[in-house]
């Protein structure tokens, strides 16, 4: 059985709980962009790209049996370690958990100066997708 | 005598900090300079002594505060060499002062059919607000291109110029190429042209040639905040005719004559332009940081700045894989580039690690990066207190992030 939200979300935390640095922290979340597949060509499409002001950040999206799916990519490779973090927290979760969750790691993480700094990566925008793409998902709408 | 820039550095406070863990190198001075002690001292003792409002005041404290307020006025009268201190309008920044003059000018002296001029490098806050003045008054707006090099195109401005242009807008200094534009000859042909020319001085008043009058400009905008002074802060000055005859820009508190309910008559120059309460300890501030770089020799100011910004490029020039943008002959401060194979998101990040602050995007001028063909580029950015070892530290840095990514 899949891990749950809160589960991974404290996984995360633990992992990064190893890594007092800052360029150690960097340094995963580039290991995890690296590792990340690449999303194809066919879905680099307008309609899943989201808007950073700095970075461009892709995101597919699927609805299966009331479960959402995502797929992500970015040109920086710390915004696409951050887009393996989201992904590895929600992509295979019921929709309705995903709208009910509390997105806690970045706060516990120190991850948070990536939301809040200088609208800077697409961050924000992707969790509202997120979001937004679980509520049609659980109402039946995709 | 030259510079010691030890002695400038140990008059910045903010300089001695680290930033994870590694001395601070602060190589963002384009979005925003640090403060001497002695500006951070002038912003203290107004609020400890004498804050108090001003112009209107019967009370002893608010006659120091007006007292210090329209000192600092004919301090920075004199920075600009400005014919009169009323032609120094305050606002809260170049932004500000530059959307007044869109607006107030527009209102005035620009109709249908007339033209506006601004250049493809100019800050978005030198070209938004022409663009909707221009579709205010519907005009046409105009933009004169730049070169490889990061030059603009004198010839195509040429062109450009006719008998509807009402007026030429365009950066002293461009902040992502540090291009040093052309101003005299740019204000010569505008004025041939019979157009009014505002210079955007927000990157070039700290760096270089600042005289309002000898540049002939109409109208010259520049920050507190990037000057070595406080935010919030900012400076119009227009020479005295153009001011007289524009319409004010907002209406409200001290721009006022006489108020009644058929008419309202406006206050005399400057404050005409200055409804409201105003940012009172702003220029006391920046009147200290104008009075700072006072204590100091010009020439050798723009010595040191430009012999830090040549190492600078020829240490980066040095790094397999690096583009630097903007090649002009004539430039100052601004080193904008990018590495092979590395976002500039990820390099700025990584240096902060390394505790270099720069600044990395579009810097607000995207119609440049559609030009480049870029995205964004990293931008280290120099000021007064900058030396070598700051370039060093960004260089060490680089190679440290190229290793880090195996580039």
């Amino acid at each position: 059985m899949m891990a749950s939200i809160e589960e991974i979300q404290n996984q995360i935390v633990e992992d990064f709980s190893f890594l007092p640095q800052w360029e150690e922290r960097y340094a995963y979340l580039i290991e995890l962009g690296q590792k990340l597949q690449p999303l194809p060509d066919e879905k680099r499409m307008d309609e899943n790209l989201v808007r950073g002001c700095q970075s461009t950040v892709w995101l597919h999206r699927e609805c299966q049996d009331g479960r959402v799916y995502l797929q992500s990519d970015s040109d920086s490779l710390i915004v696409k370690g951050l887009a393996a973090l989201l992904l590895d927290v929600f992509s295979g979760q019921p929709a309705e958990a995903v709208l009910k969750a509390d997105l806690t790691f970045f706060d516990e993480t120190g991850l948070n100066r990536h939301l809040s700094s200088q609208r800077a990566n697409g961050l924000m925008a992707m969790i509202d997708e997120i979001k937004t793409f679980a509520a049609e998902c659980a109402a039946g709408e995709v | 005598m030259t510079l010691n820039i030890d002695k400038i550095r140990s008059d910045f406070p903010i300089l001695k900090s680290s930033v994870n863990g590694k001395p601070l190198v602060y190589l963002d001075n384009a979005a925003t300079t640090q403060k001497p002690q002695t500006v951070i001292d002038a912003i203290t003792q107004y609020y400890t002594k004498y804050n108090s409002n001003i112009h209107r005041g019967t009370h002893h404290l608010s006659n120091l505060a007006t007292e210090a307020h329209e000192a600092a006025r004919k301090t920075i009268q004199t920075y600009i060499n400005a014919q009169s201190s009323h032609e120094v309008i305050f606002t809260r920044g170049t932004t500000e002062a530059i959307n007044l003059v869109a607006y107030a000018f527009g209102e005035a002296y620009v109709n249908a059919g007339d033209e506006v001029i601004v250049t493809e490098m100019d800050h978005h806050s030198n070209f938004v607000p022409w663009q909707m003045m221009c579709e205010r008054r519907r005009a046409h707006f105009r933009v004169i291109p730049f070169d490889a090099n990061g030059d603009l195109k004198l010839d195509v401005f040429a062109n450009l110029l006719n008998d509807r242009t009402r007026i030429v807008a365009f950066n002293h200094v461009s902040n992502s190429l540090g291009t040093i534009n052309p101003a005299r000859e740019i204000i010569r042909m505008a004025h041939e042209a019979g157009a009014a020319v505002l210079v955007d001085a927000a990157q070039s008043v700290q760096h270089i040639d600042h005289d309002v009058q000898a540049l002939d400009a109409d109208f010259y905008a520049f920050s507190g905040h990037k000057i070595y002074g406080p935010t919030g802060i900012g400076i119009l000055y227009g020479k005295e005719s153009w001011l007289e005859a524009m319409p004010p820009y907002q209406g409200g508190g001290e721009m006022i004559d006489l108020v009644s309910i058929d008419k309202t008559t406006y206050n005399k120059l400057p404050f005409k332009y200055e409804a409201g309460t105003p940012n009172i300890v702003g220029p006391i501030g920046l009147a200290a940081a104008i009075d700072y770089l006072n204590t100091m020799d010009y020439d050798e100011i723009m010595a040191h700045e430009d012999e830090t910004l040549e190492y600078a490029r020829e240490q980066l020039l040095g790094i397999d894989g690096l583009t630097l943008y903007g090649n002009s002959n004539h430039r100052t401060s601004i080193l904008a580039f990018n590495i092979e194979g590395i976002h500039h998101y990820d390099l700025g990040t990584l240096l902060d690690t390394q505790g270099v602050a720069v600044r990395t995007g579009h810097h607000c001028t995207q119609p440049i990066m559609t030009a480049l063909g870029i995205e964004g580029t990293v931008r280290a950015s120099l000021a007064l207190y900058n030396n070598r070892s700051d370039i060093d530290a960004l260089v060490a840095g680089i190679h440290h992030v190229k290793k880090m990514l195996g580039k």
